[in-house]
């Protein structure tokens, strides 16, 4: 054991290149950390910053065009950088486990579960009986149901949150001294991701294991971690104590990244989201001055040339920034709009309906049985509005987008009218006018655009179609679009690889509106994109709405995000509106007990200690729902309210609890207002 | 796994089949008065009619075709018009040449391509790696039967390292002297299919290397070649398993012009015999022997492609 005064990590003015086309581009400029043993230490910033980079520098594993240029690493104070590499997998084996994005694709498909946690034990020479004895054992530290069971499984018959939990399990396996964590909740539900949080608070507090956190989401971090660094363009330009990082940011980056997300309740109609303005630097630019200048409110012209030095903004607390002194109070930066004059955004709806979706189910048959995925959901959306739909994955989100679309056919029954006119149920049956007022933006533009259009054809093409112009007057409106969603005149011509996904996202916006839709439905547009990208994107979802009255159906998991954009919004559980209302109404209570741990799952990034309520368990297959409330064998407010005979026994009906507000519960409103209070 | 195994089976039964019918029709749509073509000028029209008898050609066709694959399914392989005599007298022994030469060119190509694609996908970037890449390929562009008269001529000939003929004398047909005589013929089959396989193995084992289980068991502080045995090679060999089997029609008709090249008695040169003479009897049955054995060769791939891989396991057994 090292002295505990010899930190457990430390990189020292670290530098990382990657070489590209025969060029060495760095990466990491210059970084320095250090971990002290048992501290959990944050990583945070934009795609792209270096984060993983770091990560998987410290296990000294770098992808094959990588690195170490200069500095250190130490690991108890032994430089692993110049290590031999049988010292490295001893390491590996016994002292330092690493934990990354995609649980799943991190097990090896074709062995059993318990078999790979096993060899982890086998390596350090254990005999294969026991070692299996012990994987076992490790999987019941992670509190998986089951265990024996898992053992015999195969990588991908589990969940996302399961193959996280067997991953954490392996790397806990050597009992390491430090654990790096790359994004270890990125793509899990948020209610999975609160989960696995907990496990990892839980497990660092019984084992005092360091640990190297890295996540683009601040909030995961504020609630995770002991110290943060802030990464820029490969450079560490802030670091603290979480508290006084978050509560006091130095550096415009920080402060920058802090204002883009939609946070404290913020709603659009009170006001717009703050920006970063301009795209992080390619990969490998050299900077003399500081790595910021490009997109910094403060900068001015000793940036340039000047190479900022940390500074002390206290004990704990440094920035890399010249004016660090400034930063908090730095002018805001919300993109100036023609018609930002119009005074503050206000709801734009004028409660007249202009869809309406009655009693929609959908049966989809797997295997020869059939599972119900949607069960008679109806809800209607006004001109202008915006309807948030939110649920785990699973819960029917994106089949019910399917369905106003026509993508999928609605069960007999159903009924979606638009504008007063019942539609056809599959999109091939609709005329190309009801086609154009209906459109969709997905979550990957990657896959949603066509590689190998330019921008004006792709957009163009769809304005043709749906609005019959000829060609000219077609890639004339589609420049008119593209100019208008702020996609520069410069990049008509390009195709989709050579834009980054903030601008991609725009692509596919753009394209969406060529046929001036009167609704679109967004299904998850933010979520591949950094926060600054997000915020522009929500932006120019706003302003359009104000615009054209577009109604938008906005899905996503990012509850802010939600929050932020929706008027209404419904809650989906097992294919069943089980909560609709206003978003005031919705995020502040009295809650549906579903929506109350979905929202006490959400990490915070204001730092407020919220009691977690948790769901236990899984949700179940739509193959075989649970009897009575299909909430019931999760639901955190069933036990002792008094109703749990009923909750067994009968699905609740969706009712009027007050005006505008509907819940699927067997407890009065009053009482659960009473319970939540 | 049972009910998979069937329904494969029964797609095989099926394809077969088909092969017959369309075969029986196309030797049978081919121009020409067969029985005039064998008995010559001179015969008078009582020896034709007599002959159409013996061999059936007096039916309608659809009556031919059943008779012969009723004859067909009891084993029987019908007449030969060349030699007189039972189609199976003929074709048996060839088949059992033709395995001989198969087997040992099977067991010399698979683990030599499958090597090669892994040494390369482990020195990627390397000499080796483009040696082995850009030899195979260049290899493979060269057709087998110009390979076995390049070697005849060079390691046969020239060098003698190899016998010329893929025949022993009668004196030792031990089994040892056999394989040592087909190894020049399975050569020339290996130039020209090791740049494909190795081409895909390699593929593979670098989609496998590049994997982030494979991420995970070196970050777990296993040694590469540890880790490679244990987590690449299995997931590697998948892809490679169908690739094989899909060669295996290729290695058929790559064995016939071979064998005529070195004029081993095996199936090719029976069958080409049978073509130059036109004896439809034994042409028939040749095909539908080699339809046989590639729909065979195709049902074990897919099993063995399910048996390794669990994802698809337990579709299919559920
Ligand atoms: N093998 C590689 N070769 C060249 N460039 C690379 C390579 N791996 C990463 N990069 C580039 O290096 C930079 C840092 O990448 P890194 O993956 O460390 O970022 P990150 O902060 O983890 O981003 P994300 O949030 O998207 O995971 C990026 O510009 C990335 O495109
Ligand atoms: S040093 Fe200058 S450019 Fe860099 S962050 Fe500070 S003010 Fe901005
Ligand atoms: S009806 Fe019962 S089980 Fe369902 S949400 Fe209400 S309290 Fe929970
Ligand atoms: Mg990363």
């Amino acid at each position: 054991m090292s002295a505990t005064n010899i930190p457990t990590l430390e990189l020292r003015s670290l530098e990382v290149a990657y070489t590209v086309r025969g060029i060495d581009r760095e990466v990491l400029r210059d970084v320095s950390f250090s971990i002290a043993p048992g501290e959990a230490y944050g990583l945070v910033g934009e795609s792209g910053c270096g984060k993983s980079t770091a990560a998987f520098a410290a296990m000294r594993y770098l992808p094959r065009n990588g690195k170490i240029t200069g500095g250190a690493i130490f690991f108890e104070g032994k430089n692993i950088v110049e290590m031999a590499d049988d010292e490295v997998s001893g390491l590996r084996r016994s002292a330092i486990s690493m934990v990354y994005q995609n649980p799943a694709t991190a097990l090896n498909p074709t062995i059993r579960v318990g078999d790979q946690v096993a060899e982890v034990f086998q390596l350090s020479g254990v005999s294969k009986s026991d070692s299996l004895a012990m994987a076992q054992a490790a999987l019941v530290q992670v509190q998986i149901a089951d265990p024996a069971q898992v053992m015999r499984r195969y990588a991908h018959q589990l969940s996302g949150g399961m193959a996280q939990r067997v991953v954490i399990a392996m790397a806990l396996a050597s009992n390491p001294r430090l654990l790096v964590m790359d994004e270890p909740t990125t793509g899990l539900d948020a209610t999975v991701e609160a989960e696995v949080l907990d496990l990892v608070r839980e497990l660092r507090r019984d084992t005092g294991t360091a640990v190297l956190f890295i996540s683009h989401n601040l909030g995961v971090i504020r609630n995770m971690c002991d110290r943060v660094g802030v990464l820029y363009a490969g450079a560490l330009v802030e670091q603290g104590a979480t508290a006084d990082l978050f509560n006091n940011p130095s550096h415009p980056y920080t402060v920058g990244l802090l204002r883009c997300i939609p946070r404290g309740g913020l709603h659009k109609s009170a006001d717009r989201l703050d920006t970063i303005p301009g795209t992080p630097p390619a990969l490998g630019t050299h900077f003399d001055g500081c790595v910021f200048v490009d997109r910094c409110a403060l900068v001015e012209d000793k940036c340039r040339t000047v190479q900022p030095q940390m500074v002390n903004v206290s004990d704990s607390h440094v920035a890399r920034c010249l004016n660090s002194d400034k930063a908090s109070a730095m002018p805001r930066s919300i993109e100036q709009i023609e018609y930002a004059s119009q005074s503050g955004i206000h709801a734009t709806h004028n409660g007249d309906t202009l869809l309406s979706i009655n009693h929609l189910s959908k049966v989809f048959t797997q295997d020869g049985h059939k599972v119900q995925v949607i069960n008679d959901v109806s809800f209607n959306l006004g001109f202008g509005e915006t309807l948030g739909l939110v649920g785990e994955s699973g819960s029917g989100k994106t089949t019910i987008a399917k369905l106003v679309l026509g993508l999928v056919s609605p069960e007999e029954g159903g009924v979606v009218t638009l504008d007063g006119k019942g539609l056809a149920k599959t999109l091939n049956r609709r005329d190309v006018h009801d086609v154009g007022a209906m459109q969709i933006v997905f979550q990957n533009p990657d896959q949603a655009l066509n590689r190998r259009h330019s921008v004006t054809r792709i957009v163009g093409r769809a304005v043709e179609r749906l609005r019959g112009f000829n060609v000219s007057d077609a890639i004339d409106r589609a420049h008119e679009l593209l100019s208008g969603m702020r996609v520069e005149a410069s990049l008509h011509s390009v195709r989709p690889v050579q834009l980054s996904g903030g601008l991609k996202q725009r692509v596919a916006i753009s394209r969406a509106f060529a046929g001036s839709p009167q609704i679109v439905v967004c299904d998850e547009p933010t979520s591949a994109l950094d926060v600054s990208v997000q915020a522009a994107i929500l932006n120019l979802l706003v302003d359009l709405q104000k615009q054209d009255q577009t109604s938008f159906i906005f899905i996503s998991h990012d509850l802010g995000v939600v929050r932020y954009i929706s008027d209404r919004i419904a809650v989906l559980y097992l294919g069943r509106v089980v909560e609709f209302g206003t978003s005031q109404r919705v995020f502040n209570g009295p809650f549906h007990p579903y929506t109350e741990a979905l929202l006490s799952s959400v990490p915070n990034v204001d730092g407020t200690i919220r009691k977690r309520i948790p769901l236990t368990g899984v949700v179940p297959s739509p193959s075989n729902p649970p009897s009575g409330c299909v909430l019931n064998p999760r639901c955190p407010r069933k036990v002792g309210s008094g109703y749990e005979s009923l909750c067994e026994s009968e699905e609740p009906d969706l009712n009027e609890v007050e005006p505008g507000h509907f819940m699927r519960c067997h407890i009065p409103v009053a009482k659960l207002k009473q319970l939540q209070s | 796994m049972k009910q998979f195994i069937l329904k494969r089976l029964g797609l095989s039964v099926v394809t077969v089949f088909l092969v017959a019918v369309i075969v029986f029709f196309l030797t049978h749509i081919l121009p020409g008065n067969v029985a005039r073509q064998y008995l010559g000028r001179g015969a008078t029209e009582e020896d034709l009619a007599e002959f159409r008898r013996v061999f059936g050609l007096d039916r309608s066709l659809l009556a031919q075709l059943f008779g012969w694959i009723g004859d067909l399914l009891h084993g029987d392989l019908g007449q030969s018009m060349q030699y007189r005599g039972p189609v199976s007298d003929i074709l048996l022994p060839a088949i059992g040449y033709s395995s001989k030469l198969a087997c040992v060119a099977f067991f010399l190509i698979v683990p030599i391509s499958i090597a090669g694609g892994v040494i390369a996908a482990m020195n990627r970037g390397k000499k080796i790696d483009r040696a082995i890449t850009v030899g195979g390929l260049s290899a493979a562009v060269i057709p087998e039967f110009v390979w076995a008269i390049v070697l005849v001529l060079t390691v046969g000939v020239t060098f003698q390292i190899f016998p010329v003929s893929a025949f022993p004398d009668e004196d030792n047909r031990s089994i040892l002297n056999q394989i040592w005589h087909l190894i020049l013929p399975s050569i020339s089959l290996l130039l020209v299919l090791f740049g494909y396989i190795a081409r895909i193995t390699r593929a593979g084992v670098i989609e496998a290397l590049e994997s982030d289980y494979m991420r995970t068991a070196v970050l777990k502080g296993m040694t590469r070649r540890k880790a490679v045995s244990k987590h690449v090679l299995r997931n590697a060999l998948l892809p490679t398993i169908a690739v094989i089997a899909s060669q295996i029609p290729y290695l058929i008709g790559g064995l016939i012009a071979v064998e005529i090249v070195f004029n081993y008695p095996g199936f090719g040169t029976i069958l080409k015999g049978a073509v130059d003479a036109r004896d439809y009897s034994v042409l028939q049955s040749g095909v539908i022997v080699s339809s046989l054995v590639i729909v065979v060769f195709q049902l074990i791939a897919d099993i063995l492609f399910a048996v390794l891989n669990p994802r698809i396991r337990q579709k299919v057994t559920e």
